[in-house]
């Protein structure tokens, strides 16, 4: 078919299969699919108990053998760290330079995950449980040797800045910057192309935006982008927007602006504008009427008789 | 002389030796009936090994002496008294069925009469080196949570199994459902306090005398022993007691089953060459 085996990823199997086997069913999950047995087949507990009829697991006879062998292993730690805390108390109050198991960045696993992980299903109170008895352990001052063991239950969290794409800066034949970006808000759609000049001067389909916009709230919403970074008088915007209303028109027209600043920005400042809720597309449209109703959501006048 | 599997209601095989005829009984026990299947009718020659005789031999050698496992160099009386197992609670705590095994009262609080505790935990421990030996499954409850870490960890060490945790109601009545079919139950359950968290019996007496399950279990002046086969009066909320007897059945679990390795070894090498036979 043409394609180089050595760099055949996952998302190629897919397309290949979905080329291979067309099928018209709506259902997602029931067209052909090649995956990894472990993503078809979910995890299942082998069978517990040898050919004597003796179980493996010290704890079968408890039912949750895998939940309370976790507890009692955490147990078993945190009466390790009392006792060392109590000898080392015991020798004098040394002052310990024991620094605690950093916590920022990561979660607790969720029960759906702690589930999947022991392979059982737990309910909330054992979770509740699990979780508590977590704590106690990091709250103790010798627990930095069990930090693999902590780890393996908490979450690393991403970094939600890092999933933004800044495209890079593009410059002129003057040698000025500028870069372009899109924006929508319900059926308003608008195209950004600022220019690091240092004029202030914006035009909206080819009119000044103080007569494009005679009202005040949406001439706010065109300026907060540089407002918020006190960039106020250095970009020259060229606008186009159609669709929509006034409203929606600005709404877009704020995204787009937000958008095509990122390449003159820091790390930093793109947090901070994606914090401010800057760069969050406003997903909001017109919800549909319905049939038996007035509107979406109004229902005709209800009379008693 | 019959050999019996331990199994619980499930299919009793008997080859039962006689004269003559030599039959295969073959039929299935529910609640001390005994009913036949089809195939009992079949008329085959028994299976006299070598195997079974050394089974045989190894299984009944221990119950011809009375303390095969030498458990009585275990303990003593005064072990008891400084593990502080004579101390029971409260006299208004007391249950009326523990009279009979208290030494009396001092101060309000009772007294556990430690020469009945000594016979009773000696029968106790002898019986479950017995089911040890034999291969049995040995299950630890304890509903205390000072000590259930404790009851674990003992459990692991000598190879048997605990339960310090919330009980399940099915779990020994309904167990083909909670575990799966086919599951073996245990043959003995120790329990090292008969109280659950709200000071009633522990629901596992009662399913394990439904089930037909001998039980073993540490019983203090507020208890109910009446349910237990092998009650031992003694003390079940201070630390010291409970690694005196959570020591105690861990010795003799290893001991039983390290006394049955040793049996196996020695007829399973008399029995591959009788003429060399060293006892």
């Amino acid at each position: 078919m043409g394609e180089d085996p050595e760099t055949f990823t996952q998302q190629d199997i897919d397309r290949s299969i979905a080329y291979l086997f067309p099928s018209g069913l709506f259902d997602k999950r029931a067209r052909p699919l090649m995956k990894h047995p472990d993503e078809i087949f979910p995890k299942q507990q082998a069978v517990q108990w040898g050919a004597d009829g003796r179980p493996f697991h010290f704890l079968f006879y408890t039912g949750k053998q895998s939940y309370y062998s976790l507890m009692h292993d955490t147990v078993a730690k945190v009466l390790a760290a009392e006792k060392q805390q109590v000898l080392l108390l015991s020798e004098g109050p040394v002052p310990q330079d024991t620094k605690p198991i950093s916590l920022v960045g990561s979660r607790w696993l969720l029960k759906e995950e702690l589930e999947e992980l022991l392979v059982e299903t737990i309910s909330d109170h054992d979770y509740a449980r699990f979780i508590q008895l977590m704590e106690r352990l990091l709250s103790l001052p010798n627990c930095l040797s069990e930090k693999d063991f902590v780890q393996r239950y908490r979450k690393q969290l991403e970094i939600q800045s890092s999933k933004q794409q800044v495209a890079p800066l593009q410059y002129d034949e003057n040698g000025v910057a500028y870069s372009t970006a899109d924006g929508r808000r319900k059926t308003a759609t608008c195209t950004v192309l600022l220019r690091d000049c240092g004029s202030g001067s914006i035009s909206i389909n080819g009119r000044d935006y103080l007569h494009y916009f005679p009202v005040l709230q949406d001439r706010e919403q065109l300026m907060f982008p540089f407002h918020f970074l006190d960039m106020l008088g250095r970009f020259d915007g060229q606008c186009t927007v159609g669709g929509g209303g006034r409203s929606s028109q600005a709404g877009a027209l704020r995204l787009a602006i937000s958008r095509a600043m990122l390449s003159f920005l820091s790390e930093g400042q793109v947090e901070s504008m994606r914090q401010a809720g800057l760069l969050t597309p406003d997903p909001r449209v017109k919800e549909r009427k319905k049939p038996g109703q007035e509107g979406a959501r109004r229902k005709f006048t209800w009379k008693k008789r | 002389m019959a050999t019996r599997v331990l199994t619980k209601g499930g299919v009793l095989v008997g080859l039962c030796r006689l004269r003559q005829p030599r039959l295969v009984t073959a039929g299935y026990s529910l609640s001390g009936q005994f009913y036949a299947t089809a195939a009992a009718a079949v008329n085959t020659a028994p299976l006299i090994t070598e195997k079974t005789d050394v089974t045989d031999k190894i299984l009944n050698i221990p119950l011809q002496t009375p303390d095969f496992f030498r458990l009585s160099e275990l303990f003593s009386l005064q072990d008891l008294f400084d593990a502080r197992v004579h101390l029971g609670h409260k006299k208004g705590c007391r249950h009326r069925l523990m009279e009979p095994y208290l030494f009396g009262c001092r101060l309000d609080q009772d007294i556990i009469d430690l020469d009945q505790t000594v016979e009773h935990l000696q029968s106790a421990l002898n019986f479950t080196a017995h089911i040890a030996y034999r291969g049995g499954i040995i299950l630890f409850i304890s509903r205390r949570r000072q000590f259930g870490h404790l009851v674990e960890s003992m459990a692991r060490d000598c190879g048997e199994y605990a339960h310090a945790r919330y009980w399940q109601g099915g779990l020994l009545t309904n167990a083909p459902i909670q575990y799966g079919p086919g599951v073996r139950l245990p043959d003995l359950i120790v329990f090292l306090s008969t109280l659950n968290n709200v000071f009633q019996q522990h629901v596992g007496i009662r399913d394990a005398a439904k089930m037909n399950i001998p039980t073993v279990g540490v019983v203090d002046s507020n208890c109910n022993p009446s349910l237990v086969t092998y009650p031992v009066p003694g003390n079940d909320d201070t630390p010291a007691a409970m690694e005196l007897y959570c020591r105690l059945f861990k010795t003799v679990v290893n001991r039983a089953k390290d006394k049955r390795r040793q049996m196996e070894l020695l007829h399973g090498q008399s029995a591959t060459a009788p003429t060399a036979s060293s006892l």
